[in-house]
């Protein structure tokens, strides 16, 4: 399988404090990449440099063979690459169904004038978005509140509608910041259980997460990031088993 | 699927259609040409306020220079006509273009800024304008004014009758109204109104934001510039004080005190701050013998009370009022359903 992004001696550095340090790895085309590692140890600076929030001190990231480093954040999504935040951010005054269908901007060709003057595409856009969004409302089973002020719904609701907006255009490439965090057990499951059935659509994620439970399930490979450098790489199998990993992060209760 | 609009909008025909019923009969009641002329002021100054609609409102940037906007367009139109003798239409289309392309440049410059940022710096693009029409006396006649604006005309029709203009004068805001609904109604206006809620979550759905607020802050002020010609066509005399950032407060509080999100609320906000500015001449004139800035005063008081006890307008008042008679003539229906029920 050929590489979908790859991360190449990737630095960032905040004056004298190196928050990522030259790391390296790549993720294969429907593969489930999951980074991990202490507070502090550099995992979201490391996000924002691939989704273009920041640039890097040094380093590139290639995204199918293009250059992604120093593209502008709306270029992401055209190039099929979404993202969540840690903090979610949702448009809390708009409907849940509204919400959604702004995650299908990037495939409709309206512009102030044709919306303006209501030419015949409109129309065909606003059905086209209608539709994917209801398919992927059905699909995070948020149906039933798609009416709903968005800033309304539970936390553990709202985390499945920014995870809605995020898939609902079809990306190849997910970047989840943080996807379980704030959510309880039940409401885990059933985000891991999307996450599942996306990659058995050939989806590919990279999710930087804090619940180990979670990501020994999901991921494919795991990276293990401590003061900026990466420690270790490997399947859920190694990592567990890596002793560098156990002493400076895991701890020997988590095992 | 054909009402998948109304599902997510709401009607659009029936405001749509009352307010044309009220501008079409209100001639018929008023005799004044005094009342005649504040409702063509309503209409133009509407033009401006529904721009701003959508661009507080939806996109949630602030303008405190929109007078500015208004300014080009009159003294465009005003300086092409009057001193130039230019055909009135080719004005107003070249004070649209003109308004365009310098809106553009400065929206790109400035709509970087956010909140109070944003704020003054739109205010010092209208210090700026006044202070340019004060000393290019040469075309605008600086501080006396501009005297002498011919009154359009439309195929023989001669709008400088005020009954004439009138209607003509609200057939634009129809259109324009129109225009701004259409866009409000589709994924624009939905991308407007994530903009507003948040601009880095709407930028990583592919939206290129920046784009967009300067796309819409230049409509907002061809809106405003198209007033401003039709303004200097009705009145035939303009001066820089009436576009001073005084101006671009009264319209911040027409629109907030209607609602900024909505455009029937930048309407309603228009009408009330119009009759309302009459009425407060009037009453410090007569009772108090006061002339001047009086109404800045009130101005100042309405922003607070608007801020305080209605953020979101009138237009949110009436909706909710109307809910509630709605829900509670349903459940009266519903009582009564069941006690026919219980009766049978």
């Amino acid at each position: 399988m050929a590489n979908l992004l790859e991360v190449k001696q990737l630095t960032k550095k905040f004056g004298g404090i190196t928050a990522v340090d030259r790391i390296d790895f790549s993720l294969e085309e429907g593969e489930v990449v999951a980074v991990i590692g202490p507070n502090g140890a550099g995992k979201t600076t490391l996000f924002n440099m691939i989704s273009c929030f920041i640039p890097p001190t040094s380093g590139e990231v290639i995204y199918k063979g293009e250059r992604l480093t120093g593209r502008k954040i709306f270029e992401l999504a055209h190039l099929g690459i979404s993202r969540t935040f840690q903090n979610l951010q949702i448009f809390n005054n708009m409907t849940v169904l509204e919400n959604v269908m702004m995650g299908v901007h990037v495939k409709l060709k309206t512009n102030v004038f044709s919306a303006g003057f209501r030419l015949p595409t409109v129309k065909k856009n606003e059905e086209i978005a209608y539709q994917l969004a209801l398919d992927v409302l059905e699909m995070v089973e948020l149906k039933d509140f798609m009416y709903k002020k968005a800033g309304n719904l539970s936390y553990g609701l709202q985390k499945q509608l920014e995870f809605a907006r995020a898939i609902v255009y079809h990306p190849q490439l997910i970047l989840l910041d943080e996807p379980m965090a704030g959510l309880n057990d039940a409401e885990t499951n059933r985000m891991a259980g999307y996450i599942k059935e996306l990659k058995k659509k050939g989806c590919s994620f990279l999710f930087v997460e804090h619940k180990m439970a979670t990501v020994m399930e999901l991921a494919d490979r795991i990276i293990v990031m401590d003061f900026g450098k990466k420690i270790a790489e490997g399947t859920p199998h190694e990592i567990a088993r890596n002793e560098k990993v156990i002493s400076a992060y895991l701890g020997e209760e988590a095992f | 699927m054909a009402k998948l609009d109304n599902v997510l909008y709401g009607h659009l025909w029936r405001p749509f259609a009352s307010l044309m019923v009220i501008v079409l009969l209100l001639p018929l009641f008023v005799k004044s040409s005094y009342i005649l002329t504040v409702l063509i002021l309503i209409g133009i100054y509407s033009l401006i306020s529904i721009g701003l609609s959508l661009l507080l409102g939806y996109a949630g940037q602030i303008s405190l220079g929109h007078a500015a906007f208004f300014g080009i367009g009159a003294y465009v139109s005003g300086v092409l006509t009057a001193k130039y003798a230019g055909s009135p239409w080719i004005a107003m289309v070249i004070g649209i273009v003109f308004t365009w392309l310098v809106s553009y440049v400065i929206g790109m410059a400035i709509l970087r800024l956010k909140g109070h940022f944003l704020a003054l710096a739109t205010m010092a693009i209208n210090i700026i304008f006044f202070i340019l029409i004060l000393g290019l006396d040469e075309f605008t006649g600086g501080a006396s004014g501009l005297v002498g604006i011919p009154s359009l005309s439309l195929f023989q029709l001669n709008l400088g009758n005020p009954l004439y203009f009138y209607f003509f004068v609200w057939f634009i805001v129809f259109v324009i109204i129109l225009f701004s609904m259409n866009i409000i109604r589709s994924n624009i206006g939905r991308l407007l109104r994530s903009i507003h809620d948040s601009e880095i979550a709407t930028e990583t759905l592919g939206v290129n934001v920046a784009k967009y607020k300067v796309i819409i802050f230049s409509l907002s002020a061809v809106y405003a510039s198209l007033a401003g010609s039709l303004y200097a066509h009705f009145i035939s005399f303009i001066a820089p004080p009436s576009f001073y950032i005084t101006f671009s407060i009264l319209l911040l509080v027409m629109v907030m005190v209607g609602g900024v999100h909505s455009i029937w609320g930048a309407v309603l906000g228009t009408a009330i701050i119009m009759f309302l500015n009459e009425w407060i001449r009037y009453i410090g004139q007569t009772y108090f013998h006061i002339s001047g800035q009086v109404e800045i005063v009130v101005y100042g008081l309405i922003i607070i009370l608007v801020m305080m006890f209605m953020p979101k307008g009138l237009v949110d008042i009436l909706e909710r009022l109307w809910k509630k008679i709605k829900s509670v003539q349903i459940k009266g229906a519903e009582k009564r359903k069941m006690t026919t029920e219980k009766g049978a």
